[in-house]
């Protein structure tokens, strides 16, 4: 029980640390440029989906990974130019709209590209194998990479925004554009910096997740999603906020998924159970959102300069 | 909330726009008969319940300023509460739609008072999670197919005749609750609520500062139009005899916002009209190739970023090149 | 005599170290203007929002027609009485003038939030919201766009909208910023027009303006107000000087 118990949570953390790198970008794009971008879940798909066909095609891992998150970050950049660039100064509902409409695109030519079902690629030789935790507990040294790779991420944004001069105006700009502006500041550079970090990062985890995870057309809507409310319930704008939510998140998430199963079984058959547990327990992070917002509009850790 | 205030439509155009679309839609029963082309009558009836989802959108979405991205929610509860009664056997209208307008009041109520409180961004991304909260919530409902959906074995009877198995009746009726809905909803838009529904649009601290309670007002017309989608919903799930996790998928909500926005924010007859503009590009586009979204998504793109004032605004310029004047 | 409309006593408000209002009292009679000026950053900002109900004193009281609103919601005060203009123009730019004025009656009659009641033709909406216009001038204007309105005329909507609340006291917040000089004499008539009839309270920069309309003057220096009085022992006071002449200089 107790070890099942801590199996879960290392399950939790990992994926609060996939979903930080995904959240991280977004709150920055939105918190430096205004921006909603819908489509930023699509960068995490097609991190995954470059990671798998650049590991097969070269069969290294860390070749793979490299060559998935360049190309992920030349599409990124692409799309910004051909589209993002065009809708900052239009209203969120422009922007909404617009970005829908590259999901939409960008899915279907997922599918279009690599087909329909779901793809797969090994866990590298070097990071197989468990690790034993005490009493006959095995965990898997891959899921501890990603963690371990999510949380030097995690330090490295946090040295950047607050220790250099870049990080230092995306701070600025995250409680106040127009002052950045003002500065004299090229904000068009900054915004394209700004907007491949985000492109890097969610791509890096969509890359990252390709060995554990499915691989399929739309698997970057549901991360999105999830994203979403994990900057919702930390505080738009906020790094911070978005890194502690997302790993709340996380453990919520994983936590009620495997008792859940069990709590439905004392009422209906186990057949039964599976299929009412895995609705309802997607929706715990939901109701924990509908918590937060009613007691804390602005989110837990909102940042600080945004009301 | 966001973006600016939609153009202005001449008031002779928003009055004879909706006169002529009512009366179009009314005959194409006969044309089509005429033609041999029975089946327009079920494209032209899905056609319609989706306008009057867009309509109820374009309340809350066009007069108040609310971008809602989880409006297929309420869509949602009322085909599954009408799947859910007919599975039951108790499927008559006279329960089934009471017992849906109360679920989507409540449901527009608890999300709505905890989303409201909120703005902006902030706004559209709770509405987006709590559609797909009950999205999981569908898939949830085990007993009633979870993830694969239910088939209706009938349709909804109506004080115990099953006059919606009648293509031609089901077609007439679904028009009524279009006409209805169009006259509730620009009725509301120009009684004093919805004058101050567009004050709070426009500028909500005037509107408090004139002593005007905000969220109550959004509220208010985010609960109405959460009960005209539901009702939209019984229509779909008796169309279409069937429903599943799907209707609720945050894609569908994508795709009423940009109904109501092709069709030209706040016009209200333009939601209509976009209803009918997306039905078409999807029948058009998936005829000729099975990727049709990717051929729809940059189409989306383009619309966003070279068009203004949607279908209405581009009659509106059409028909009033002498006029001028309102920009 | 009379009863002062807004009476603030001993009002303090600070964020994290820096005080913004210091033990400000401050009251305002029926029927007079009284003008509130002062250097920038002086904390009259703040105060406004305090006595319009967007922010909350630390401590004091803040009372409105009698009625301790200290902590009421903005919508509260209203109903009390309180009307305000903003110093940034604050309309609704997609409805028609009188829409906009209309609008201002509307929340306070009987009910504000009908469904049945159609707004565009209700005589009792748009009967006192001519007249409101009739006052500041904008009659003419009315069926335009409020979007459309030049700035000075947007600053006289606004005074209509809060005539239109029927009011007991109003808050001018800097009513003649970035307006014309042409237009700017046109709002110092209109509220020189006002007299006797509205508690006001003028925040305004323009001190030709503030000295020719004002019954009396506070002067805000560093969220205290360091004199207060008839126009001309306002003028006259060294510490007003001292605190003006170290802003000019």
């Amino acid at each position: 029980m107790i070890s099942l118990f801590i199996i879960q949570v290392l399950n939790g953390l990992q994926l609060g640390i996939l979903l930080f790198l995904v959240a991280a970008g977004l709150t920055l794009v939105f918190g430096v440029m205004d921006f909603i971008n819908l489509a930023h879940g699509v960068q995490y798909m097609l991190g995954a989906y470059l990671a798998v066909m650049f590991i097969t095609l070269t069969g290294s891992f860390a070749l793979g990974l490299a060559a998935a998150l360049a190309v992920a970050l030349v599409i990124g950049l692409g799309l910004e130019y051909l589209v993002f660039r065009h809708l900052y100064d239009r209203s969120h509902l422009d922007q909404v709209l617009a970005t829908f409409g590259l999901i939409l695109f960008v899915n279907q030519a997922v599918k279009m590209i690599w087909g329909a079902a779901p793809l797969s690629v090994p866990v590298p030789e070097w990071l197989s194998g468990s690790v034993v935790l005490g009493d006959g507990i095995l965990y898997p040294v891959y899921r501890f990479a990603i963690i371990a790779a999510g949380l030097l991420v995690a330090g490295l944004l946090w040295l950047i925004v607050e220790r250099t001069k870049t990080g230092m105006l995306v701070r600025a700009g995250a409680s106040n554009a127009r002052m950045v502006s003002a500065l004299g500041v090229d904000i068009n550079r900054l915004f394209m910096i700004v907007f491949a970090f985000g492109t890097m990062l969610a791509g890096f985890a969509g890359a990252m997740a390709a060995p554990i995870l499915s691989v399929e057309p739309g698997m970057g809507d549901t991360v999105l999603i999830l994203a979403f409310v994990v900057i919702v319930i930390g505080g738009i704008g906020s790094i911070r906020g978005a890194f502690f939510a997302a790993l709340l998140v996380g453990l919520v998430d994983t936590l009620g998924r495997s008792y859940s199963v069990d709590v439905v079984r004392l009422f209906t058959g186990p057949a039964a159970a599976r299929g009412i547990a895995g609705g309802l327990s997607s929706m715990f992070i939901y109701l924990l959102m509908a918590v937060v917002l009613f007691f804390r509009p602005n989110g837990l850790w909102p940042s600080r300069g945004r009301s | 909330m966001s973006g600016a205030p939609p153009p202005a439509l001449s008031p002779r155009l928003n009055r004879l726009a909706p006169l002529v679309i009512f009366a179009l839609l009314a005959l194409a029963p006969l044309v089509a008969h005429a033609l041999g082309a029975g089946h327009w009558v079920s494209l032209l009836t899905r056609v319609m319940i989706l306008a009057i989802a867009a309509l109820s959108l374009d309340l809350i979405l066009g007069l108040g300023g609310m971008v809602s991205f989880g409006h297929a929610a309420f869509v949602g509860i009322g085909a599954y509460m009408a799947g859910i009664l007919v599975h039951e056997g108790i499927g008559d209208l006279l329960v089934t739609v009471p017992v849906v307008l109360v679920c989507c009041a409540f449901y527009g109520a608890f999300t709505g008072a905890i989303s409201l409180r909120t703005q902006g961004v902030a706004f559209i991304m709770i509405t987006l999670a709590f559609g797909q909260m009950a999205y999981f919530f569908a898939q949830a409902l085990y007993r009633y197919g979870g993830d694969d959906g239910l088939t209706l074995n009938a349709r909804s009877t109506l004080a115990g005749f099953a006059v919606l198995n009648n293509k031609l009746v089901f077609f007439y009726i679904v028009l009524a609750v279009l006409v209805a809905s169009f006259l509730l909803i620009r009725g509301l838009a120009g009684s004093r609520f919805g004058r101050a529904l567009t004050g709070c649009r426009d500028n909500a601290t005037r509107m408090a500062s004139l002593g005007y309670d905000v969220l109550r007002i959004r509220l208010t017309a985010f609960v109405i139009s959460g009960m005209i989608a539901g009702v939209a919903g019984i229509l779909l799930a008796n169309h279409t005899e069937f429903v599943s996790p799907a209707y609720i998928a945050w894609q569908r909500s994508g795709e009423f916002i940009f109904m109501v926005i092709i069709g030209g924010l706040g016009s209200l007859w333009g939601a209509i009209a976009g209803a009918a503009a997306f039905l078409l590009i999807e029948e058009g586009l998936s005829g000729v190739t099975e990727h049709w979204k990717a051929i729809f998504g940059p189409l989306i793109i383009l619309f966003v970023l070279f068009t203004r004032g949607g279908i209405a605004g581009f009659v509106a310029r059409l028909t009033n090149r002498n006029g001028g004047g309102h920009d | 005599m009379t009863e002062p409309v807004i009476r603030l006593a001993g009002l303090n408000k600070a964020f994290g170290a820096l005080v913004v209002t210091d033990t400000v009292s401050l009251d305002v009679r029926p029927g007079e203007i009284h003008a509130l000026i002062g250097p920038n950053g002086a904390g009259k900002t703040t105060l406004i929002h305090q006595i319009a109900g967007t922010l909350t004193p630390d401590s004091g009281t803040i009372t409105i027609g009698g009625q301790d609103m200290t902590a009421a919601s903005p919508q509260a005060r209203s109903r009390a009485g309180l009307a305000r203009t903003f110093q940034i123009t604050s309309i609704i730019p997609s409805l028609s003038v009188e829409a906009n004025v209309a609008l201002a009656v509307q929340a306070h009659c009987a009910h504000p939030l009908s469904f049945f009641r159609t707004a565009a033709t209700d005589d009792t909406l748009n009967g006192p919201a001519r007249a409101a216009l009739e006052r500041v001038g904008l009659i003419e204007r009315r069926s335009m766009r409020a979007g459309a309105l030049s700035h000075g005329e947007k600053r006289a909507l606004e005074i209509a909208m809060a005539l239109a609340l029927e009011p007991r006291a109003i808050l001018f917040d800097e009513p003649m910023a970035g307006v014309s000089r042409e237009e700017s004499g046109r709002i110092v008539d209109l509220l020189a027009s006002l007299k006797g009839r509205y508690a006001m309270l003028l925040v305004e920069h323009d001190m030709e303006a503030v000295f020719s309309l004002a019954d009396r003057v506070s002067v805000l220096v560093y969220g205290r107000i360091i004199a207060s009085g008839t126009a001309d022992e306002v003028r006259t006071n060294p510490e007003v000087k001292t605190a003006y002449i170290g802003e000019d200089a």
